[in-house]
């Protein structure tokens, strides 16, 4: 361990007004580390200023406790400060996806297939293509897939809505909804390829 | 030319990385990834490249990093 982080660690394991200081500078890092994270996130300002500082505040509160509450957990592998912001951001990233799940203007499921071909960049011009490639795309989609791996992929595909919300609304954690999308990919793939729709030579690309 | 293109797009997209940590293992590591990139982002991805391969796949994992790497990184 660095000999700042073994400063901070030993700082806020210690006692009376050694350890309140070392608190309050924590405090004070992670207060700065959200409210920066929380302005960089809202570009779009969906989130207005106080509702925002709000949000911030709420976040680094959170971060500061998980902090305190993991510290024996932290082993060194990073600079203290590193591990200490990462609940700043992480704790600034699920508030915003909460509050991405209760606007009232989320889009509506609509399955739209064309959308897909835009999420993936695809040419305007070759419709023919993509309308073949589309019922092949979507014949996967409803055949082979488990019931979990075809929500998270038409939410996530088709719907346009972020991971974390589908997360959110499947009451699942981030890395279960990634999974069962990589699942789904990796069995579309083979499907695609195995029915004819994708050449070896496009998929060594 | 374009219906290539098309094709590989869609192949980019469902191609899978074997090497990908998933979310909970990057975001365990997400810290040391972070210091790693700061110093030489070529460490980084050599030091964890199931943490990089996951990186380069999930967006929300992503935008965490870069973050992290905001807040790390000095104004």
């Amino acid at each position: 361990m660095d000999p700042e982080s073994a400063e901070w660690v030993q700082a806020l394991a210690s006692t009376g007004g050694e350890q309140l200081a070392a608190e309050r500078r924590l405090h004070t890092m992670l207060l700065r580390a959200a409210r920066s994270e929380a302005a960089r996130r809202n570009v779009q300002g969906s989130i207005p200023g106080a509702e925002l500082d709000d949000l911030a505040d709420q976040a680094a509160d959170d971060a500061f406790m998980s902090v305190r509450r993991r510290l024996a957990e932290f082993r060194g592998e990073s600079r203290f400060t590193t591990w200490a912001y990462k609940f700043a951001v992480l704790e600034v990233s699920g508030k915003f996806t909460r509050h991405a799940w209760r606007r009232p203007d989320r889009p509506v499921e609509v399955e739209d297939w064309d959308a897909l071909r835009g999420r993936l960049g695809m040419q305007p011009e070759a419709a023919s293509e993509w309308r073949e490639l589309a019922a092949a795309l979507r014949q996967a989609v409803e055949e082979g897939l488990t019931p979990l791996q075809r929500t998270v992929f038409v939410a996530l595909m088709l719907d346009g809505q972020p991971l974390d919300v589908v997360a959110a609304d499947l009451g699942a954690t981030r890395g279960a909804v990634y999974k069962a999308l990589y699942d789904a990919r990796h069995k579309l793939l083979t499907t695609l390829v195995t029915g004819g729709h994708l050449t070896s030579e496009v998929v060594a690309r | 030319m374009t219906e290539l293109t098309d094709r590989a797009r869609l192949v980019a997209f469902l191609t899978t990385d074997p090497r990908d940590s998933g979310c909970d293992e990057a975001l365990a590591l997400l810290h040391v990834y972070a210091d790693l990139y700061a110093a030489e982002p070529e460490l980084a991805a050599r030091e964890q490249p199931a943490v990089a391969a996951h990186l380069a796949a999930c967006g929300p994992c992503a935008e965490d990093l870069v973050g992290l790497l905001a807040a790390i990184t000095p104004a």
